[in-house]
């Protein structure tokens, strides 16, 4: 379980994030939506340690301010945005160092396995350097996958951060990385994912939660969280919100000016 | 030759054990060739001779044991350290460029050496005797390890290593540290002179088993260290953040990797002077042969560090014979050009 309580974040003078409480559960895929500047990749850096917060966040009962990193490494693997890669690694090197990073370092089967899930296969050789965006972010999340192989391991729930995995995949690949990511739940995984599609999200995301200005406003499953005056005030346009032939809510922005 | 194309370099990748393999057999012929040679006239078989009954003479006895052994072994050490530090702080940059010569790890490190040779005097007595032969190669890692903060400092913001200011901090660090040499040597009385001398040619002449001992603890410590530092280097090719999410813990890892560094430079300048570009050249090339890795990388580049120097200083006293060419110049000469030629690959200065 990810716990966060009452989370706040000051960048210089400006509170980015305000009281943020939310918790996310092992076997659910949850997604952080939000407009631009609205939070959401802080919240996920305060999770992840990477700036300082106030409030507490525990993962897996684990104080993630006070955890050694080499304690959370086998309990969470992360996404990054494109990130950049110094020296001429090549791909199976990168996916062998998340695995390794991992519970599964006496296990280098699983690199090839990795890589299978993303469609890399036959690609372990190339300079990481020199894949395209989409396949170094496919490439990064084999190795995340990699580190966490093994959805529950002796510890509890293993868990998946991904900042806007689908970022820069075309649909075929967007699809297959929610699937990865629903699938990595449904196994008993843990996955927190930022998301710009809110489409996606609905179709993948057990719960949605909005951030609108540094605070929570609205957490629950895609039908109850994607209503209009919630999308109207994040986003600030006019949304014309449909139910998808699949179920879930499913929308195209229209018609777009202030709320 | 240098820049192999992707699919031969693939094709020459040597399995990492077989290019350890390959590297010690170059240092055991380097080390023989270099015991074998010299101005004394005492050859491979009177080396035999010398190891295996008791055919030397004591002249030739002197020769080998207290001229040439003293000399390979620091040749030995000093490339290896000099080759592992240029390995960790272009780990720890996430750049190839950064040799110790190049971004003024070395300079810092001189400069605290010359202090340490003219005012060591002005130190308690108690201290002074205390460290004795250590004074100089620890003043130098000292002073190495300084200049290393600050240039990280300088040349990092935030998470991000700007490889601009990275060399424009060595520049400014070196011509510092130059001038401040220079200022000392004004300050230093006729014995402290001629000390100055002889260590600022960047020589191996003058080896002794007093100078060996005198650098081997602090370059034992950055060789034992640094393949301790390997995994988390790897990682930190991926960023800080990427590498904290791996389970390494960075800061401490960026404290060993600089103390290292500057241990292994400080001890190699303070007993050979300015002997630039090992850390730069041998690292280089191995990447190629070899690919980045640092868990093979560093085992590696001690290995053919060790060889390169050892070779160079064959060279420089051969050469120009009877005379001796200060080896300083001999690496120039071959790793300069390896530096142009990375620096004109626009490539490298994202970390090719």
């Amino acid at each position: 379980m990810l716990e966060i309580v009452d989370l706040s974040v000051r960048l210089g003078r400006r509170a980015v994030l305000q009281g943020v409480t939310l918790t996310a559960r092992a076997g659910e895929v949850l997604v952080i939506c939000g407009a631009n500047g609205a939070g959401k990749s802080t919240l996920l850096k305060a999770v992840l340690g990477e700036v300082p917060a106030d409030g507490v966040i525990r993962l897996n009962g684990h104080d993630t301010a006070t955890a050694r990193p080499g304690t959370l490494a086998p309990l969470r693997a992360v996404l990054p945005q494109d990130t950049e890669v110094a020296f001429a690694f090549s791909l199976a090197d990168i996916v062998a160092m998340g695995r390794e990073a991992g519970d599964f370092a006496a296990r280098p089967e699983v690199d090839a396995l990795a890589l299978a899930t993303v469609g890399l296969v036959g690609r372990e050789h190339d300079d990481f350097r020199s894949l395209s965006g989409g396949e170094r972010q496919r490439g990064h999340l084999a190795r995340a996958m990699a580190q966490v192989w093994e959805p529950v391991g002796p510890n509890g729930p293993r868990w998946l951060m991904l900042d806007e995995p689908v970022a820069s995949l075309d649909l075929g690949h967007q699809l297959q990385v929610m699937r990865l990511a629903r699938g990595f739940a449904d196994a008993g995984g843990g996955v927190v994912a930022i998301m710009h599609d809110l489409n996606l999200s609905s179709m993948f995301a057990d719960k949605m939660a909005f951030l609108i200005d540094g605070r929570l406003e609205g957490m629950g499953s895609p039908a109850n969280v994607m209503q209009g005056a919630t999308l109207e005030k994040a986003y600030g346009c006019q949304i014309a919100l449909n139910t998808a032939p699949m179920a879930g809510p499913w929308l195209l922005p229209q018609v777009c000016g202030p709320a | 030759m240098l820049q192999l194309s992707p699919a031969l370099a693939e094709r020459v990748r040597l399995p990492g054990l077989t290019m350890t393999a390959a590297l010690m057999t170059l240092v055991i012929a380097a080390s023989v060739l270099s015991l074998t040679s010299g101005a004394a006239g005492l050859g491979l078989g009177d080396l035999v001779g010398g190891l295996f009954g008791d055919g030397l003479t004591p002249r030739d006895k002197v020769v080998l044991y207290d001229i040439r052994l003293p000399r390979l072994a620091l040749g030995l050490v000093v490339g290896a350290a000099l080759a592992v530090s240029g390995v960790l702080l272009q780990g720890l940059f996430r750049n190839p460029l950064a040799d110790p010569g190049i971004v003024g790890v070395s300079a810092g490190a001189g400069l605290a050496a010359v202090f340490a040779i003219v005012l060591g005097g002005l130190l308690p007595l108690g201290l002074a005797a205390t460290l004795g032969a250590w004074l100089v190669p620890v003043a130098a890692g000292l002073g190495g390890w300084v200049t290393t903060l600050l240039l990280y400092r300088i040349a990092t913001a935030g998470r991000h290593t700007d490889v601009a200011m990275m060399l424009l901090a060595g520049i400014a660090l070196s011509a510092l540290a130059g001038a401040a040499t220079g200022v000392m040597t004004y300050l230093a009385d006729d014995r402290q002179l001629r000390d100055l001398t002889f260590w600022g040619m960047g020589s191996l002449a003058g080896a002794t088993w007093t100078k060996f001992a005198a650098a081997l603890p602090l370059m034992a410590m950055a060789l034992i260290l640094a393949p301790r530092l390997a995994r988390g280097l790897n990682a930190l090719a991926l960023g800080e953040a990427q590498a904290a999410h791996m389970g390494v813990d960075v800061q401490r890892l960026k404290r060993l990797a600089i103390l290292s560094a500057a241990a292994a430079t400080g001890a190699a300048v303070a007993v050979s002077g300015g002997i630039g570009f090992i850390g730069l050249v041998v690292p280089h090339l191995l990447r190629h042969a070899q690919g980045p890795d640092h868990r093979r990388l560093v085992p590696n580049a001690a290995l053919l560090g060790a060889a390169l120097l050892v070779l160079a200083d064959l060279a420089s006293r051969t050469v120009v014979a009877p005379a001796e060419l200060p080896i300083g110049i001999l690496t120039a000469l071959f790793g300069a050009p390896v530096f142009l030629w990375m620096l004109m690959r626009n490539k490298t200065l994202r970390g090719g």
